[in-house]
């Protein structure tokens, strides 16, 4: 009870075991947390390995302890994390020597930001797992699922560039075995195409990681080393060495977010994976972009992202509006699903490059927001595509008729992507966009044009999926005595949601509801780690001061719209969130 | 009493969450019955909460109730709050009122619907939105409850969403809403960026110190938000549309309650008003106008009796913005109050008169249905004395204030209000004609309509096998237009009294009788703009629209009943099509905008991921090319081996020095 009290309230866990994690160096106290989510998935997948083939019915359920296993410990995570004053920022942190003379180290750490990817992680393995089983070679689909798990969770916990660039590219292995092999027609194309396009991405990110390694060493003072925190806060390199370093981290998360027009391999990789895969895809894997340039971009380089801000806001518009025009055509559910992604991706990058106490907790919050809405968007297109062998708009149509329980979770999930009040996807986005007005207004504007084109897209596919199936649907004739499609029939017939789907389903859309009314617990746990993040912007980056708000009733600054050139820029208050009037 | 504030959306709230978790088996009746209890319960918790407001002193009648904190980030700091004021305990009042009578009306116009609990739960949870938004006490808690109310509108006009029309209303009506609800979030974001803060009461206290041009930036914004919700021009379109709801709905959301919230928003942000540029409540009274005039003149040519109520909601809504615009906020809300019950009154008494005639709604198979529904057409006759502005009815009180006030700020557009005003008059004295009087145009025999004007109708008069498809009811077996039952005459004859009465809220003859001027008093700051002229003027202005609106039925009288003037001469086909307004935006959605999107589909297609395969594949090009030096024959490995060895010689010799 106490502890539940701690996540609602907000308040700092007291006397907790884990309390004195803030040792920075290689002690860390008690049960190693951190490590333990990353190893559970592995132990799980060597497991399943030893699992002989004449008992593939266990496959399933030890898949699912493991994964299980996982979510219970992110969550508990949740709640153990203290927040408040005079804490670490990064808790729970793991530091071992690994490489000592090339200064890699095992330097795990959570912060407010990465807390709530881990949990989604957790979230979506199991729940994916529940949701629909593999058509052939069980076995192998759930070694590399729980190797993907145990590589997306240690992307967001790496504190090392080289134990992040590891886990990152791990992470494209399974998941291109996961797209070829139980993918639908076009998977090969898909996989390869998803393969080689983050791939080459990655590769200029390790020439940037190197070179920031050994640029950081040259300077007087400085050892060899690849750890986080000890370059970010050093901030050694020169301005145009880190800007040109920044771009060569930029590509492989833009990649990876995507961004336009870098796009073209997220719908194609999400439309050929098996269900689980677009799941993990859209849920966890376009994180690692936008959780990269959050992290390796606007706290490794300050300078260099507010310099290059304009570019990467105006690509965050440009997505969100060519995403959400391109998803209206669509004529296949789960490439319109697809193309919805890179619209809501676009939001989260906008919200990262204006770089504002609100907007990047808008962000942050979105990207949970996102994993669970699209995850389970994904989920349902699924299940229709279980049910009907097609995802073509076309063949669909009067479905609220025959499964009016799938019906109607398909709109709680589809008005949360819409961003609907009430809904977790409207706090993150009205966040992002309110505070990206008061720094860059007119890219907020445009972009909240956003806002009507996702009505569009999304109530025009639901209208034409579920809505309709008038006299005559299903019994081959309709009203005016012609002959329907023969699909009317086969939509007639489709059976409503399974209990084991509904089970898959419930925490997504328990989590939609709470999210949108009570973000709060969420929101205490990032702002710490953003408002940190935002002070060492302001340390590092010279002339830019967080945008203040309330100015207009003064009469003075009301006009300020880039507020980090250095004439608009207000006298700095103290603190960097402005006081209320 | 006032604290109960938050106990008036939660009823409603816990209703909608009894019948999503155990509504299907509740069933027919009963979960209609608690629906209407939450309803009704929640009505009897707002009289409270206003008798408590009522015993305070008037300065001290604003009582704010936190839940929690509901956003928070930075500086931004937003909770779910309620405002017990003046202004929203008015609107709470009359959205419980006749949400509760038109549940009632539901349990009977909705018998025997398969989904008959799911029309119960989205009604609840429509009230519950609606309350949202009329009582948070900051904008974003009104924008939750703004999108709600959007929401349950959506599915409820396509709740019947077999038909492929009704789920396109739907939709239409959600994204036109969302046009409008760009202007709301990009005021909402400049709210915060100019105040720092979202909170009605703090905004009203700073308003004064903001510049003119940012107040006006966030009231032009809110406008056109409330165009979308209000179906102002240019963003009405939806709302004919709307009409494919089930009746209630459309009494409802579409007549009395929702569509009022764009007027509540521009009341309730006053003080924002009162700092912007003078021509920006200018252009809402204008738009007001023109949105008066265009669907005054659009609804006398209607044949469908709930598209002639679309249209004329349309333009009682271009009133209150109208006297929005002249500052009349008063009469805004007096007018909103009226038009809540009389227009009610008329949707639910459409609903009789198309229950009764199995679901037809074209008036031109109506006619001497007075005898055969005579508490329908009693309760239909008050309504519509209410909005032709026959005193005493409430609609003439309303409406007086609203010329009065347009009198007093521009007579140029008091001249054209009126003229709306004698069309309103016209065209309901029309429908109630066509409905109650006349001859009967309907049951067997008498099938071929001779006041048919429509053209569509006329075509289709002309080959019956062709209506018989279009109209299943166009020649039933036998029509035996009944009376409704009485949980459908109740709401009738309740919103009957209501709107024949509903004037003495705010009688004009005495400063005491300014009972509602009073009472808004607190929420308005002494905007409201005072009238300038004698007393004695108000009265002539009375009597000319008394005259205005006896010149609308007189004129529908000798055109519908007497037939001494020709229908043709109003029912113009470029009236009957609403000024081909909506078609033209059909033309250009579907057209060029429909292309530009496959356009923009057709180069990410081609361009951007045929530069990606382009690239793929100039690399599997130039990798086949090399390849063919990796035959695997050695003797060519060899070959190339000895051809190296001899060029590094030579290189090695030429450089050498002897």
């Amino acid at each position: 009870m106490g502890y539940l009290s701690s996540i609602f309230s907000g308040s700092a866990t007291e006397g907790s075991l884990f309390a004195s994690v803030s040792v920075p160096d290689d002690v860390s106290v008690g049960f190693p947390v951190l490590p333990a989510l990353i190893v559970i998935p592995l132990l799980g997948a060597l497991a399943l390995l030893a699992i002989p083939a004449s008992r593939s019915e266990l496959l399933r359920p030890l898949a699912l302890l493991f994964t299980t296993a996982t979510a219970a410990l992110s969550f508990w995570l949740i709640g153990a994390y203290e927040i408040g004053r005079n804490v670490e920022l990064f808790q729970f942190v793991s530091h071992h020597e690994w490489i000592s003379s090339l200064g890699i180290s095992w330097h795990l750490g959570v912060d407010g930001i990465s807390l709530f990817l881990v949990a989604l992680c957790g979230l979506l393995f199991p729940v994916a797992i529940i949701a629909l089983d593999p058509d052939h070679h069980p076995k192998s689909y759930y070694v590399w699922l729980l190797v993907l798990e145990a590589g997306c969770i240690g992307t967001f916990l790496a504190l090392d560039l080289l134990l992040f660039f590891l886990f990152f590219e791990i992470v494209l292995v399974p998941m291109y075995f996961l797209i070829g092999k139980w993918g639908h027609d076009n998977a090969r194309y898909a996989a390869v195409k998803f393969f080689l396009y983050t791939m080459l991405g990655s590769a200029i990110m390790l020439v940037g990681i190197v070179s920031l390694a050994f640029l950081h060493a040259a300077q007087p003072g400085n050892d060899l080393t690849f750890d986080l925190v000890e370059i970010a806060s050093a901030q050694s390199l020169a301005t145009t060495t880190a800007r040109w370093i920044f771009l060569a981290f930029a590509v492989a998360f833009a990649v990876k977010v995507p961004l336009f027009p870098l796009h073209t391999w997220l719908p194609d990789a999400h439309t050929e994976a098996p269900t689980a895969g677009s799941v993990i895809l859209a849920g966890v894997l376009l994180k690692l972009g936008t959780y990269g340039f959050l992290r390796f971009g606007l706290y490794l380089f300050p300078e260099a992202s507010v310099y290059f801000a304009p570019l990467f806001l105006t690509l965050g518009v440009v997505g969100i509006l060519y995403g959400a025009v391109v998803a209206t055509m669509q004529r296949d559910l789960k490439r319109l699903v697809a193309y919805s992604s890179v619209a809501h991706l676009g939001f989260i990058v906008l919200g990262l490059f204006a770089v504002t106490t609100e907007s990047l907790e808008g962000s942050v919050l979105q990207m949970v927001n996102h994993g669970l809405s699209t995850g389970a968007l994904f989920l349902l297109v699924g299940f229709i595509y279980q049910r009907r062998h097609t995802r073509e708009i076309a063949k669909l149509g009067g479905l609220q008729r025959s499964v009016p329980l799938m019906a109607g979770i398909f709109m709680l999930v589809m008005l949360s992507s819409i961003g609907l009040p009430g809904l977790n996807g409207f706090v993150g986005e009205f966040l992002i966009l309110v505070g990206t007005f008061s720094a860059h207004r007119w890219w907020a504007v445009a972009a909240t044009i956003g806002v009507i084109l996702a009505a569009v897209y999304l109530l025009w596919a639901y209208q034409r999926v579920f809505h309709g199936g008038g006299a005559g649907w299903g019994s081959g004739t309709n009203a005016a005595g012609g002959v329907t499609a023969p699909s009317s029939a086969d939509n007639a017939a489709m059976p409503d949601i399974r209990w084991r789907e509904g089970v898959a389903l419930a925490p997504i859309l328990v989590l939609i509801v709470f999210l949108g009314i009570y973000p709060r617990p969420v929101l205490d746990r990032i702002s710490p780690a953003v408002e940190d993040l935002v002070q060492h912007v302001e340390t590092h980056v010279e002339g830019y001061d967080h945008p203040s708000v309330g100015e207009g009733i003064t009469g003075v600054g009301e006009a300020q719209g880039d507020s980090h050139s250095e004439t608009a820029a207000p006298p700095a208050t103290g603190s960097h969130t402005p006081e209320l009037p | 009493m006032e604290s109960l504030v938050w106990l008036i959306p939660l009823l409603p709230l816990a209703g909608f969450a009894l019948l999503l978790l155990g509504g299907r088996s509740l069933g027919e009746p009963n979960a209609g019955k608690l629906a209407t209890a939450a309803t009704g319960a929640s009505f009897a918790v707002s009289v409270l909460v206003f008798v408590g407001l009522l015993l305070l002193d008037s300065h001290d009648r604003s009582f704010t109730f936190t839940l929690f904190s509901w956003v928070p980030s930075g500086s931004l700091s937003v909770d779910v709050g309620f405002l017990a004021d003046p202004l929203s305990i008015t609107m709470a009042l009359f959205v419980t009122g006749v949400s509760t009578l038109i549940h009632i009306y539901s349990l009977g116009y909705m018998h025997g619907d398969r989904d008959f609990s799911k029309f119960f739960l989205y009604l609840n949870l429509f009230v519950f939105s609606m309350l949202i938004l009329v009582l948070g006490d900051n904008m974003l808690l009104t924008f939750l409850g703004w999108e709600g109310v959007g929401a349950c509108s959506y599915f409820l006009i396509a709740f019947w969403f077999e038909d492929e029309a009704n789920a396109t209303a739907g939709k239409k009506a959600f994204v036109t809403n969302r046009v409008g609800d760009f202007g709301f979030m990009t005021a909402i974001f400049w709210t915060f960026f100019a105040f720092g803060t979202l909170n009605y009461s703090e905004i009203f206290a700073d308003a004064g110190s903001v510049s003119t041009t940012t107040a006006s930036a966030i009231v032009l914004l809110l406008c056109l938000g409330a165009a979308g919700k209000s179906a102002q021009f240019p963003l009405y379109v939806w709302l004919p549309d709307a009409m494919a709801g089930p009746t209630p709905v459309s009494a409802l959301i579409h007549a009395a309650t929702m569509v009022t919230g764009g007027v509540y928003l521009l009341v309730r942000v006053n003080p924002l008003l009162a700092a912007a540029d003078s021509w920006v409540p200018e252009m809402i009274a204008w738009v007001g106008l023109a949105t008066a005039i265009i669907a005054a003149l659009a609804a006398v040519a209607q044949m469908d009796i709930k598209k002639v109520l679309a249209y004329s909601t349309i333009s009682q809504l271009g009133f209150m913005f109208v006297a929005i615009g002249v500052g009349a906020y008063t009469a805004a809300v007096f007018h909103m109050v009226t038009h809540a019950f009389f227009k009610a009154l008329l949707f639910l008494g459409s609903g009789s008169v198309i229950h009764a005639m199995d679901g037809e709604q074209n008036m031109s198979r109506y006619g001497g249905l007075a005898r055969l529904l005579p508490v329908t057409s009693i309760t239909f006759g008050v309504g519509w004395l209410a909005i032709a502005g026959v005193p005493p009815f409430s609609g003439f009180w309303s409406k007086d204030e609203i010329l009065a006030g347009a009198w007093n700020h521009n007579r140029l557009l008091w001249a054209l209000l009126l003229f709306a005003a004698a069309l309103t008059a016209f065209y309901m004295s029309r429908a109630v004609i066509m409905t109650f009087f006349g001859e009967r145009r309907w049951g067997a025999g008498t099938a071929d309509d001779s006041t048919a004007h429509h053209p569509d109708e006329s075509q289709t008069a002309h080959s019956p096998g062709a209506s018989a498809h279009v109209h299943p009811h166009n020649e039933p077996p036998a029509l035996h237009p009944h009376e409704s039952p009485p949980t459908m005459l109740l709401p009738l004859v309740s919103l009957a009294l209501l709107a024949a009465v509903a004037g003495v809220i705010n009688l004009p003859f005495v400063k005491d009788t300014h009972f509602l001027e009073k009472w808004l008093e607190p929420s308005l700051f002494h905007n409201e703009a005072s009238l300038n002229f004698a007393g004695g003027t108000k009265w002539v202005l009375a009597g000319v629209a008394i005259v205005a609106g006896l010149v609308g039925i007189w004129l529908a009288v000798s055109i519908y009943l007497r037939k001494s003037m020709p229908a043709s001469m109003v029912e113009r086909d470029f009236f009957a099509r609403a000024w081909r307004y909506d078609e033209a935006i059909s033309a250009v959605a579907g057209g060029p905008g429909r292309k530009a999107f496959s356009a923009l589909a057709f180069f990410d297609h081609k361009v951007i991921d045929g530069a990606v395969n382009m690239v793929g594949g100039a690399v599997q090009v130039s990798a086949k090319q090399l390849r063919r030096l990796q035959t695997g024959m050695v003797r060519s490995y060899a070959l190339g081996i000895a051809l190296g060895a001899v060029v590094l010689l030579v290189y090695f010799i030429s450089r050498a020095s002897f």
